[in-house]
């Protein structure tokens, strides 16, 4: 039995966000995760955008952990060396009926507390956002909307938890949780990392946190007939090369409708242009995958409120699954009858966003719970990570000179060089698949999708992990790069 | 730092690279650097160890680690400077006492951040292959999806395995290449698709990559699906109409763990248009005048890099070209004005030849066969010996050829011959070594041996590993399967 004061199912963004204000406490915590890695679910497969807070319903959770999030996410990416940019967002109208619609965001937004909002005319618009529809009547405009790296913002607040004192068990999959010795004992299943052998393990905790993403339902129902539904609502994207990045400076949304937020069109923080996402309520809670109905949807002329998209600079599409609920707002909050088991479920857009926020809140309950002495040892910073390529030339020519690793370039079309691989590798809950290698460094995320630096990429991980090259994963077990040596011909009989 | 101004800097030490060393060395310009951002010279010829180059240069069939190696040999003996592991960053043309300079910044692990000043510049990047994402094939984003010349360096240079149940799509060279190689090395080649109602490989290549090995090439079809989460576990593909779009009830599921791409070739331009010089949008290199110099003065383009060739002898042709219009550049350098531009027209007679020949077509190989009236056969077949694939006609009556037509050269007649009545191909593979850094070497047969013994050959040098060091030539099996044929080695391994 492995014993805690504090179990928090599900490392991704809201898992991890919660981690690292715990770990500003003197508690003994663990997060527990079915993947490989840290953000594998709906963390990894998102907008990557910091919503200003004009969207959500005034009086919601949505609403105030929005902004509240967005205010703390500049010092937060500054703290932890985080990609975030401030660049500003656009929620456009474009027809006369979007006109009141706007009206009403704006008054939203005040009322929620965004700061600088104002309401443009198409010529202010288009003379800052050229490329936008021929149609548009007008924009709202939110100064204080961003664009983050999802993946270092999920990882980084991971990292930095765990420096401060939290495990992170990874591949371990929750199976069954059950009130024992006035707390919770849970039952896990814990796979192989290379042949996803599955063992039992169980651990018992004071204090559960259910951030579980779209598996949040299946652990809240564990312990309630008060049931939760929590719908995979799939969002499809395209993500377009970096030459195509600058098509638009903001992120561009057009009006919004019942199904969220429409198609937008931004800027990623790495240079490359998103467009997406669609809404698709699924059944299945691993449906990651594309669709051609999804594909075209995005690629339809007139989906987003820009014009003359260059979608034949498409360099890769994907999915992810936002974690719907039935309740119409953030669930967040201690089960009726189940003290200290704590729900953070039903983080769907602005989760990403709220994040920070969220953790805070959660302390906060915990806190009051559970009474921790405060850590004095907390570190809230971290070593920033290296990106060589956003470096003043002279400080990358002085890092080669100390360090040559940085001047072997690995991944030509992101320019990774092979020190930042190093790097991610070799930090805390550092990076063991390609995949982990892509999402922290951009390494094989470019026009040629690996062609080039995947052998490359994994030539590192088996010299650094010392393990051999066909056990090698994409994303962890059974997700093998290679089958093996030339000239095994065994089956070939 | 390197400060010094050269005379020339090239970048890219594959074939273009290096013809146009050479040319530009023939020129009398000495004063040049070779960047190349691969641990050895050569570029994507070093895994392409198939024969079928140099025909032309050299007058005799080459693997592509031999065609390399002829060339790495000239650079070495002619003394031309190079530096490997060496990635460009950036170049800018530089104004400086009234002349227009390039400044190259580039960066390595042996040489640190380098900022090189040149007079010329010759681009000679090559291309690259299309991903799956410029498909947007749906699905999952499993394991087991690589373009075929991803495919190509872990079976050909890492000797390792990247599936054991293809499925190819899109019927380019490399894709066709790798169907054949990756059947050698035991994998189950199931099919081929091609979008287009034709080949985008050479005919030569669907007759010994594909019909050799009975693997069905199904023309106006695609993948429309990725089955599998972790790994792939199949695809469903699909007929597709006039318009390219699948035909619903045409699906077909096809069982594998491995999708190779093989659905183009790209010019990797990304320094050209960093640099703000002018592109074409028909082939996707720089805009270029008749001296192969582009909108940037001084700065010339040429091979892969400026529009994608069939045949490798044709990038050396034009690198050899573009070298020597460097040179009268250089040479001419104190004269030249100091405009910062080129003035480029993308519809010169040129500029259109490298479209079309980008655009070009290969028709579906036609094994024709027609009985005559008086019992004898004719047989039209592509011939395999070059990337022209001239369509011959043989006439074969009671087991004797009476007839041969339609063939451009002595190879030709000589190949038609010897397929309606004994089939000969060369083959190409690879066998491990021991005490080198590489863990395999390239290997061909000398000369071609009869096609029903290619399985022997593959199963003699299936257990074999041979000790470094090897050398090109080396024999590594006198009479290969009883053929009285040679296996040499067609890449070179030190030892350790």
């Amino acid at each position: 039995m492995n014993n805690y004061d504090v179990i928090i199912i599900g490392a991704g963004v809201s898992g991890s966000a919660v981690a690292r204000e715990l770990s500003k406490y003197q508690l003994r915590t663990v997060v527990l995760d079915r993947n490989s890695d840290i953000g594998e679910g709906t963390s990894k497969a998102n907008s990557g955008i910091v919503h200003a807070g004009f969207d959500a319903k005034p009086g919601t959770l949505k609403a105030k952990l929005n902004v509240e999030g967005s205010k703390m996410m500049p010092t937060l990416a500054k703290d932890l060396g985080i990609p975030f940019m401030q660049n500003g967002s656009m929620v456009v109208a474009l027809s006369d009926e979007d006109i009141p619609h706007m009206q009403e965001l704006y008054e939203r937004g005040i009322t929620n507390g965004v700061k600088d909002l104002r309401i443009l005319t198409r010529e202010e618009a288009l003379s800052m956002e050229p490329n936008l529809s021929d149609d548009t009547k007008g924009a709202l405009f939110a100064p204080t909307g961003g664009i983050i790296c999802p993946f270092r913002l999920t990882s980084a607040l991971a990292e930095n938890a765990n420096i401060n004192g939290v495990d992170f068990h990874l591949l371990t999959e929750v199976t069954d949780i059950h009130a024992e010795n006035g707390g919770y004992r849970i039952d896990a299943i814990r796979y192989g990392e290379f042949d996803g052998k599955r063992t039992e393990i169980s651990y018992h905790a004071s204090l559960i946190i259910n951030a579980a993403g779209v598996y949040a339902d299946k652990f809240h129902n564990m312990m309630t007939d008060d049931k939760l539904t929590i719908t995979p609502r799939k969002g499809e994207y395209c993500l377009l090369d970096v030459t195509a990045g600058t098509h638009v400076g903001r992120t561009i949304f057009r009006m919004p409708s019942s199904l969220g937020k429409g198609i937008l069109v931004s800027p990623t923080i790495h240079g490359n242009l998103l467009v997406g996402p669609t809404a698709t309520d699924l059944d299945d809670k691993e449906g990651i995958y594309t669709t051609q109905e999804g594909l075209d949807a995005v690629n339809r002329p007139g989906a987003s409120a820009v014009k003359d998209l260059p979608m034949r600079e498409v360099i890769t599409s994907f999915a992810g699954l936002r974690p719907h609920g039935d309740r119409g707002d953030f669930v967040i909050g201690e089960i009726e009858g189940h003290p200290n088991f704590i729900d953070v479920a039903a983080i769907e857009s602005p989760g990403l966003t709220a994040s920070p926020a969220i953790g805070v809140m959660v302390a906060k309950m915990v806190e009051e719970r559970l009474h921790p002495d405060k850590n004095p040892n907390f570190t809230g910073t971290l070593k920033p990570f290296t990106y060589m390529k956003r470096l003043p030339l002279e400080e990358q020519k002085a890092l080669i000179e100390k360090d040559p690793a940085y001047g072997n370039i690995i991944c030509r079309c992101a320019s990774v060089s092979e020190g930042e691989i190093l790097e991610t590798i070799r930090r805390p809950l550092g990076a063991r698949t390609l995949d982990g290698v892509k999402r922290r460094t951009g390494a094989n995320m470019g026009r040629c999708q690996g062609g080039f630096c995947y052998p490359k990429v994994m030539e590192i991980l088996s010299r650094e992990l010392n393990i051999p090259m066909d056990k090698i994963t994409k994303k962890g077990y059974g997700s093998n790069i290679l089958t093996g040596e030339i000239k095994q011909t065994e089956e070939r009989s | 730092m390197n400060e010094r101004i050269y005379d020339a800097i090239i970048v890219g030490g594959g074939p273009a690279g290096l013809a146009a060393a050479l040319s530009l060395k023939d020129n009398n310009i000495t004063d040049i650097l070779i960047l190349e951002r691969d641990k050895e010279l050569g570029g994507i010829l070093n895994q392409c160890i198939h024969n079928g180059f140099g025909l032309h240069t050299f007058n005799e069939e080459l693997t592509g680690p031999e065609y390399a190696a002829r060339y790495i040999k000239m650079t070495e003996e002619a003394g031309i400077p190079y530096q490997l592991n060496t990635m460009v960053m950036d170049i800018q043309p530089v104004e400086e006492n009234g002349k227009v300079f390039k400044a190259v910044t580039a960066m390595s692990a042996t040489y640190g951040m380098q900022m090189l000043k040149a007079k010329a510049v010759l681009l000679a990047m090559g291309c690259r292959e299309k991903p799956r994402g410029a498909l947007n094939i749906p699905g999952y984003r499993p394991a087991g999806i690589y373009s075929a010349g991803t495919a190509q360096k872990f079976v050909n240079i890492d000797g390792l395995m990247p599936g054991k149940e293809v499925v190819i799509l899109g019927s380019g060279d490399i894709g066709l290449i790798m169907a054949r190689r990756m059947t050698l090395e035991g994998a189950k080649v199931k099919l081929v698709a091609e979008i287009m109602p034709y080949s985008g490989g050479l005919k030569r290549n669907i007759v010994q990559c594909l019909d050799d090995f009975h693997i069905p090439l199904l023309l106006s079809h695609t993948v429309i699906r990725i089955l599998g989460e972790k790994r792939v576990e199949g695809v469903v593909i699909a007929k597709v109409d006039d318009n390219l779009k699948p035909i619903p009830g045409t699906e077909e599921e096809i069982k594998c763990d491995t999708l190779l791409l093989s659905v183009g070739l790209i010019p990797e331009n990304e320094l050209s248009r960093n640099m703000g010089i002018e592109m074409s949008a028909a082939t996707r290199g720089a805009v270029v005048d008749d001296y192969l110099q582009t909108s940037c003065p001084g700065v010339f383009a040429c091979g892969n890099v400026l529009h994608v060739h069939d045949l490798v002898d044709n990038v050396s042709k034009e690198a050899v070209t573009a070298g020597k219009n460097a040179a009268d550049y250089i040479h001419s350098f104190g004269d030249q004005d100091t405009t910062l531009t080129n003035a480029v027209d993308p519809d010169t007679p040129l500029m259109k030849k490298f479209a079309a020949r980008n655009a070009t077509k290969n028709g579906v190989n036609p094994n024709d066969i027609i009985t005559n009236a008086d019992g004898s056969m004719t047989y039209t077949l592509p011939c395999i010996n070059c990337p022209a694939g001239c369509i011959v006609q043989v006439t074969l009556k009671d087991g004797v050829v009476t007839d041969v037509s339609g063939n451009t050269c002595d190879r030709g007649e000589t190949y038609a011959r010897n397929e309606v009545t004994a089939p000969v191909r060369i083959v190409t593979s690879s066998v491990k070594v021991s005490g080198s850094d590489k863990p395999v070497v390239s290997v061909k047969t000398k000369d071609a041996i009869p096609k029903g013994k290619i399985d022997a050959c593959i199963d003699a040098i299936r257990d074999l590993t041979i000790p470094a060091p090897v050398s090109i030539g080396d024999v590594i099996i006198p009479n290969v399967a009883d053929t009285g044929i040679e296996l040499i080695a067609t890449s070179p391994a030190s030892a350790l």
